[in-house]
């Protein structure tokens, strides 16, 4: 190897800079590094993107053309659970975000972003971000499937505007939450954890069966757990029908609940996973 | 404190576990770099050698004793402190999944420098480092030695006034270890101070202005490479015998244990039972003495070597203790003809 120089570097930088005295000055310009970052990484994870592909068409035939035939639920079965199956991919892999993240935290390139004059917390938000994008993807793939096994939207384009901004929603949340755990967990398995919960949140809610069927303490909480009023917002605005397959009526009341469970558990989460990034490794 | 000191560390104090079993890793240390220096602390795994750094660097809150750097506090400044440092430490701190050339304008656009002057320093920096071929390869695809180069070019996208290495080649072959030193040199040459962990003496050696010795979270002796090795002696002929009886037998009859001596200098000793090691300047005529004498006692030996004090002799003589982890390391002055280098001293850390 020739002697480096690194004294002299080609014309266009006669003096290098020093490093930025005040870190919080340049937050934004750390973020969209960030998110250039994760978006990067994300496009490069194979398994990712496979399962991003596949794991939407699986589901369809699972649900429409294996329990579709059994089910009764007052309906045509593609036009009551694709909404699920909507949340359950974008859940899930939102919910990949807490593996992503403890590698970050767990890796080396945490101590760097650590001891440079940066707003290192920004790499969370790369990670939401990045999150958004990709499930925003997964759900794409996952209505063009459906329409293809004979899904039949009703939505105006407005609706549809609505129908995504609460899916995007309802990604933040789940992302929050899943850095909130990245963070704290301890080895990429644990992280995993958590994609398996929410791999079987939506099944005990009104995605895939009403909830009237339930036994009355399970009912209770399937009624009323988040996953329920996402739901319900995204099948009243897509097809106009609420869990028990009727015209759906009090959808501005759901759509509030809907939001007020997304804002509640961002802020929630994503406060507690700043925190908690604040205080790991002191 | 003079303004020429830009790291100072006093007392440093740190202990993990639970705070009923606390395991102390730092017990009151004490360091300065000066401006311009080249400083290596030394010492074996479980020194506290990565705490240490980890602290100067903002990473770690000390349980007690105060920290600065350029006469920033690295608690209470730690905004200050990182815009003045850069940090390379034991695990590549660059993503797999990026390119070379991505993970250096990553850092660049981190480092809030006009995209244009990114692209321009990333190109010197690949230039520079030796991965300019390698440059839109993922670093997944790395060897070892290039990912350490692409980890230290990494931290240099501006100009840091101290840099911390922690460990810079560990696990790296002798090639890529000469290579990673040239880079480091040309660092400092930029006007760079360097604060340097190894477990190699050599690496000290080849490196520091001063060395730092330290064992069990303290600071036991400091000093120039030169000052550190004539404490510790000088180079050793081994010899090494067939039996031990030999050996001792070899030893007992030296021409230095007698009035008459031949050999200049003092006699052997014992290093295990079968090996002898005589003290040498390593120069021709005093090893071919020494071989003269083993002759002349009608003995011979299976092998012989002359050896470079090692890590391991640092520790025996400066704390009267064995390193827990034992340097691997090849003295590079094993004479011609001398047998397979002592095996006892090779095993890896």
């Amino acid at each position: 190897m020739t002697a480096p120089s690194l004294a002299a570097p080609s014309g266009t930088t006669p003096r290098l800079p020093a490093p930025t005295p005040r870190p919080g000055r340049h937050v934004l310009a750390d973020a969209g590094a960030m998110v250039a970052r994760s978006l990067r990484l994300v496009r490069r994870e194979p398994d990712e993107l496979v399962l991003g592909l596949v794991l939407p068409v699986m589901l369809m035939i699972l649900f429409v053309y294996v329990f579709g035939g059994a089910m009764s639920v007052g309906t045509d079965y593609v036009t009551y659970a694709t909404p699920g199956i909507v949340l359950l991919c974008a859940g899930y892999g939102a919910s990949n975000t807490a593996i992503a993240v403890e590698q970050d935290m767990s890796g080396g390139i945490m101590d760097r972003f650590r001891s440079m004059p940066i707003v290192a917390s920004t790499v969370l938000v790369g990670h939401l971000v990045a999150s958004v994008v990709k499930n925003l993807v997964t759900t794409a793939v996952v209505l063009v499937v459906a329409l293809l096994v004979g899904f039949r939207p009703v939505a105006t384009p407005l609706e549809w505007v609505a129908a995504v901004g609460v899916v995007a929603a309802y990604v933040v949340a789940i992302t929050s939450v899943a850095a909130f755990v990245g963070v704290l967990v301890r080895s990429p398995a644990a992280a995993g954890g958590f994609g398996f919960f929410m791999l079987f949140l939506p099944y005990v809610s009104s995605a895939f069966v009403p909830p009237v069927t339930m036994p009355a303490w399970l009912r209770g909480f399937a009624e009323h757990q988040p996953v329920t009023s996402v739901i319900e917002t995204i099948r009243g605005l897509l097809v106009g029908l609420g869990s028990d397959a009727r015209p759906v009526t009090d959808l501005g009341t759901t759509a509030v609940l809907a939001l007020a469970w997304c804002a509640g558990l961002t802020v929630v989460f994503l406060g507690g996973a700043a925190w908690a990034f604040a205080r790991r490794r002191r | 404190m003079t303004s020429d000191v830009l790291v100072h560390a006093r007392g440093l104090r740190k202990s993990y576990g639970s705070p009923r079993r606390p395991v102390r890793v730092l017990d009151g240390l004490d360091l300065a770099l000066h401006r311009g220096e080249v400083l290596a602390v030394l010492g074996p795994n479980g020194a506290g050698k990565t705490t240490t750094v980890r602290i100067l660097a903002t990473l770690l809150r000390p349980d007690a004793g105060t920290a600065t750097v350029a006469g920033h506090d690295v608690v209470r400044d730690a905004a200050r402190v990182r815009g003045l440092i850069s940090l390379t430490g034991q695990y590549a701190a660059v993503d797999e999944k990026q390119t070379g050339r991505e993970n250096l304008a990553m850092m660049g656009r981190l480092a809030h420098l006009p995209r244009r002057v990114v692209r321009a320093r990333v190109d010197d920096l690949l230039d520079a480092f030796d991965l300019a071929g390698a440059a839109d390869r993922r670093v997944g695809e790395y060897s070892g030695g290039m990912r350490r180069r692409l980890d230290l070019a990494a931290g240099l996208l501006t100009r840091p006034q101290v840099m911390f290495l922690d460990e810079p080649t560990t696990g790296l072959d002798p090639r890529s270890r000469q290579t990673m030193w040239e880079v480091v040199r040309a660092v400092v040459a930029d006007g760079t101070s360097l604060f340097l962990t190894t477990q190699y003496l050599e690496e000290a050696d080849q490196l520091a202005d001063r060395v730092a010795l330290v064992v069990d979270g303290r600071v036991v002796a400091e000093g120039s490479p030169s000052d550190l090795k004539r404490r510790v002696g000088d180079a050793r002929v081994e010899l090494t015998f067939a039996t031990s009886e030999e050996a001792a037998r070899v030893g007992s009859t030296w021409p230095g244990t007698d009035a008459h001596a031949t050999v200049p200098g003092p006699g052997p000793d014992v290093a295990t039972s079968s090996t002898l090691r005589v003290p040498t300047d390593g120069s021709v005529g005093h090893v071919r003495d020494v071989l003269a004498a083993v002759a002349a006692t009608g003995a011979e030996p299976e092998r012989w070597e002359v050896r470079e004090p090692t890590l391991d002799d640092v520790f025996l003589t400066l704390t009267g203790h064995a390193t827990r982890a034992r340097a691997p390391r090849d003295t590079g002055s094993t004479a011609p003809g001398a047998g397979a280098p002592a095996d006892h001293e090779e095993t890896a850390a």
